[in-house]
């Protein structure tokens, strides 16, 4: 039986806009209105929107990291307060877009993992909680003595997924996970994040602007612009028979290969 | 005589090979897709024309523009073709452009350089370069800076900037991957439209295969520094002769068939 595991209710943030930035006074930008959303355990959804669509405020709202302008996040029932609920992090993971970035190029890889573990306060052996996500991203245990920067894209980028699980989290958000990844690449991770997330029950949210992940990791999808919800449903019927004229215009804005079959 | 020659084009940093020995030609008008993963060499490639490699490379072959070669020209030679005769168009808008000029003295720049221009007549000829690029309110345009333009609007800048003095070649270095899709496809359309009206050749950069089926009819695929294939955009997808095409193909169907739901779930 699926539980409900995250929920925005009226989610809404607004920020101000730097001083003189459009002429006279501080001009606010609604980045989020009104949004409301359920995911249950086991879910998979996905939230596609092109920049300044509210994707990224969205994701640093359910993470716990920013305070709503009105509404709330719920995790479980429990209302969200950014900054005070330091056990969140153990539920709700995040994998970020560009590994280069998002690892600490001073650490080693088992640094890095062993981070969570430490701060999380989480009673395990870490060594072999390390060694055992290694394995399950696919990495050599030898890489526990590497630095990121001796590492592929792709590679860096598990690093970051094996981070993410080791404190066994409830939930994963992926913002991007393989826009920064070679073409030939990203299916490897794709298919990674699919297999864990699906041995795990892990819920899994995927922040995309690229409609074909979307459809191949996810059940469900929403469709954001301008901080709005235009359309959600299931993957399939959404992108089979879009329902708003914005989605439409994304499908048919996607280059596509020549028909050669 | 074509209008570029690349022969056995050889860059090197110290002993490590970025463009290994690769050749290939562009007809006046013609049009070439150069594609590949990070680290193929594509974009050496096209700072090579540009000359703008990095002083720490090694260069060797030849790059034949207009029958002048390229490859051992002063800085101050190649900076006669640069933003003249041969536009470039950027990645990042936001990185190529001045942060702290006007983006009308940016666009009335080559012109005062290579036309002799006054910045009077630059920015008249810029207002026009505007309208042209699909700019509305190009007065406005003209006295802002980048920073106050969206992604999109910052590319039909870098556009107008590359095609202002009427290039014979426009190089086109992934114009459109910090771009959303929907912005991109009206680049892309505008790329195809300006450069089949002034007839300029083009050379378009690019990893993404989709992308450039649509804007070229010659593709060279990279991969580690060499050409491995060289064939046109429908032979191409027919029938790859090497194996790297056939897998960046079939990675760029997979996306294709998952999204119309031929290729199902993972």
């Amino acid at each position: 039986m699926s539980q409900l595991v995250l929920e925005a209710k009226n989610l809404s943030r607004t920020y101000k806009l730097a001083k003189g930035a459009s002429g006279s006074g501080r001009a606010l930008r609604h980045a989020l209105i009104d949004m409301n959303m359920k995911i249950n355990s086991g879910d998979r959804v996905g939230i596609v929107g092109e920049s300044g669509s509210g994707k990224t405020t969205l994701v640093r709202l359910l993470l716990g990291l920013d305070t709503p302008t009105s509404g709330s996040v719920e995790f479980k029932g429990q209302a969200l307060i950014a900054g005070k609920m330091p056990w969140l992090r153990k539920e709700v993971q995040i994998v970020f877009q560009d590994p280069r970035s998002s690892l600490d190029p001073r650490m080693k890889i088992s640094e890095i993992i062993r981070e969570p573990l430490v701060c999380l306060n989480i009673q395990e052996d870490h060594n072999a909680r390390i060694d055992e996500v290694l394995d399950s991203v696919g990495l050599d245990r030898a890489m526990r003595d590497r630095y990121p920067h001796e590492l592929s894209g792709g590679q860096r980028q598990r690093v970051a997924i094996a981070r993410a699980l080791a404190p066994r989290p409830t939930v994963l958000i992926a913002d991007e996970p393989v826009s920064a990844l070679d073409v030939l690449v990203r299916d490897q991770i794709l298919e990674l994040i699919a297999a864990l997330t699906n041995s795990l029950g892990i819920t899994l949210i995927l922040v995309s602007h690229d409609l074909s992940v979307i459809a191949r990791l996810c059940d469900r999808v929403i469709v954001m612009k301008d901080g709005v919800v235009v359309e959600s449903g299931n993957t399939r019927q959404v992108f089979d028979a879009p329902a708003h004229e914005f989605t439409r215009a994304l499908i048919t804005a996607i280059p596509r290969l020549p028909e050669s079959r | 005589m074509s209008l570029l020659e690349v022969r056995d084009l050889t860059i090197s940093f110290g002993s490590k090979k970025v463009v290994d020995c690769i050749s290939f030609t562009l007809e006046k008008g013609a049009r070439i897709g150069l594609i590949g993963e990070s680290g193929s060499g594509k974009s050496m490639t096209s700072l090579a024309i540009m000359g703008l490699l990095p002083d720490t490379a090694t260069i060797s072959g030849s790059i034949t523009f207009e029958g002048q070669e390229l490859i051992g020209l002063s800085d101050r030679e190649h900076s006669r073709l640069r933003g003249n005769r041969i536009g470039m168009v950027f990645q990042e808008p936001l990185t190529a452009l001045n942060p702290l000029m006007r983006i009308g003295k940016q666009i009335a720049g080559p012109l005062m350089i290579h036309k002799g221009s006054s910045l009077k007549e630059g920015l008249k000829k810029a207002l026009e370069l505007c309208t042209k690029v699909g700019l509305p309110d190009p007065d406005r345009i003209l006295r802002a800076y980048p920073h106050q333009l969206s992604g999109g609007q910052r590319q039909r800048i870098g556009l107008a900037i590359a095609l202002a003095c009427e290039p014979a070649l426009l190089i086109a270095d992934e114009p459109t991957t910090a771009l959303d899709v929907t912005v991109q496809r009206e680049v892309l359309n505008l790329i195809n439209a300006l450069v089949d009206k002034e007839g300029s050749s083009l050379i378009f950069v690019t990893h993404d295969l989709p992308v450039v089926s649509a804007m070229t009819e010659n593709v060279a695929v990279m991969q580690l520094g060499k050409i491995v294939e060289n064939a046109s955009v429908a032979s191409l997808f027919h029938e790859p002769a090497h194996e790297y095409s056939r897998r960046l193909i079939s990675a760029a169907r997979l996306a294709e068939d998952s999204f119309s739901g031929k290729g199902g779930q993972l």
